[in-house]
């Protein structure tokens, strides 16, 4: 399962994590959030060790999402060093996601 | 290399019941989808007619519905993206990115997603204040402008449940009169937070880091106008959804399946069910129907044939 972040623990477990992050912003409302899901759980497992994969909710947590702009849910950002690396809207597929990470890290 | 009697590809309301049909049958079968079980449904806030809830129902408790009813069957599940179909005589042969399966027949049912409008600006505001999803993305512009673009069911449904959350909407649409529901028109026009603009097009995004305004364009006088917005939701029709049919596969002019009323497609034992299909009524009432004729279909080839 991917962790679960928070507006409080997003500065330790994502900005400052040795590991490239990916971070699922989602809410429970959210029909592709819910699409996503599965494939997100599939990344997290697949690249464990070389990627964290982590999940925030948006209704739970205002703060971070309004921080880095999203306007749109889910959305999904790759960190690296406390950097935004990638970003992308949407239920994309599991090839898109896999290329995005694999271009980066 | 894995083999199938059946292989659905797609996981909307016509997948789910092509399924469930084939598995009561004894078919065996791979169940094709990219992401979770649900298609558009899964984008829709409400279905308010489908028969059996007379209250609405959300879409994802839909399909959740509709999932559980594959729960008492073990069958493959193929989380991964058809890239090619090739014939092999007696089977097809399906690749995708990360293996390839055979199967005497194939379900195809994609579906459909949602047009993009192709103005500059869309792509890169996508996601910063361009949208196509009322639901997911109607609350982070609470209490701010916004604009609906089409003039369909869709444009008409989405702008309605917008406006219980943001403090205006321009519904933009091309023509001088809607082509959605009359129920939902009334509606529309009674509702104090929409200001229709009728007869105008949308010729660009525009704003700095996130969307601040839409240029329009009047058809009808060719002038101009800049209507500054925080947000724009875009519902102006569906484009087929798949891309890798083999060219024998007929299809319509704008890409989507042609098939008789029993879902036969112009490849043998290839058929197609729901919105891929060449057709005008495009609903999970019509989708659910087209899923168990094709599985009835499919089974009925198979028996014949092999």
């Amino acid at each position: 399962m991917a962790n679960q972040v928070t507006d409080n623990t997003f500065e330790a477990d994502v900005l400052k994590c040795d590991l490239p992050v990916l971070v699922d912003f989602w809410a429970p409302w959210c029909g592709p959030c819910r699409a996503i899901a599965p494939v997100v759980e599939e990344l997290a497992q697949e690249y464990a060790g070389q990627i964290h994969v982590v999940k925030m909710n948006v209704d739970e947590n205002p703060n971070t999402p309004s921080k880095y702009g999203i306007r749109a849910i889910p959305t999904l950002i790759l960190f690296q060093g406390g950097e935004v690396m990638e970003q992308v809207t949407g239920a994309v597929s599991k090839a898109n996601l896999k290329q995005m990470i694999s271009d980066k890290v | 290399m894995k083999e199938y009697e059946s292989l659905i590809i797609g996981g909307g309301p016509s997948g789910i019941t092509a399924a469930l049909y084939l598995l009561r049958a004894g078919i065996k079968i791979g169940w094709v989808e990219k992401l979770a079980p649900g298609g558009q449904v899964l984008l829709t806030e409400a279905i308010d007619n489908y028969p059996g809830f007379p209250q609405g129902i959300k879409g994802y408790e839909l399909i959740d519905k509709f999932t559980a009813h594959l729960d008492q069957f073990e069958f493959d599940k193929i989380r991964d993206e058809a890239l090619e179909i090739k014939d092999r005589q007696d089977k097809y042969l399906v690749r995708f990115s990360e293996s390839e399966v055979a199967a005497r027949t194939l379900i195809i049912c994609t579906g459909a997603q949602w047009r993009k409008l192709g103005v500059p600006g869309e792509n890169k505001y996508s996601g910063r204040g361009v949208s196509y999803c009322a639901v997911c993305d109607g609350n982070f512009f609470r209490g701010q402008e916004v604009a609906c673009i089409g003039g369909g069911d869709t444009a008409l449904e989405e702008s309605l449940y917008l406006s219980k959350l943001v403090s205006k909407i321009y519904l933009i649409h091309r023509r001088d009169a809607f082509r959605g529901a009359r129920l939902y028109q009334d509606k529309v026009l009674k509702d104090p937070k929409i200001e229709v603009i009728y007869n105008t097009i949308a010729t660009e995004f525009v704003g700095d880091t996130d969307l601040t305004g839409i240029k329009l364009k009047d058809v009808k006088t060719g002038s101009q106008s800049l209507l500054n917005i925080n947000g724009a939701f875009v519902f102006i029709g569906l484009d087929p959804a798949g891309g890798f049919f083999p060219a024998d596969l007929e299809t319509d002019s704008q890409g989507f399946i042609k098939t008789d009323h029993e879902m036969v497609t112009s490849m043998p034992g290839v058929f197609a069910a729901g919105d891929i299909r060449s057709k005008y009524c495009r609903q999970v009432s019509t989708a659910v129907g087209d899923g168990a004729t094709a599985a009835y279909n499919a089974q009925a080839y198979l028996e014949k044939n092999f």
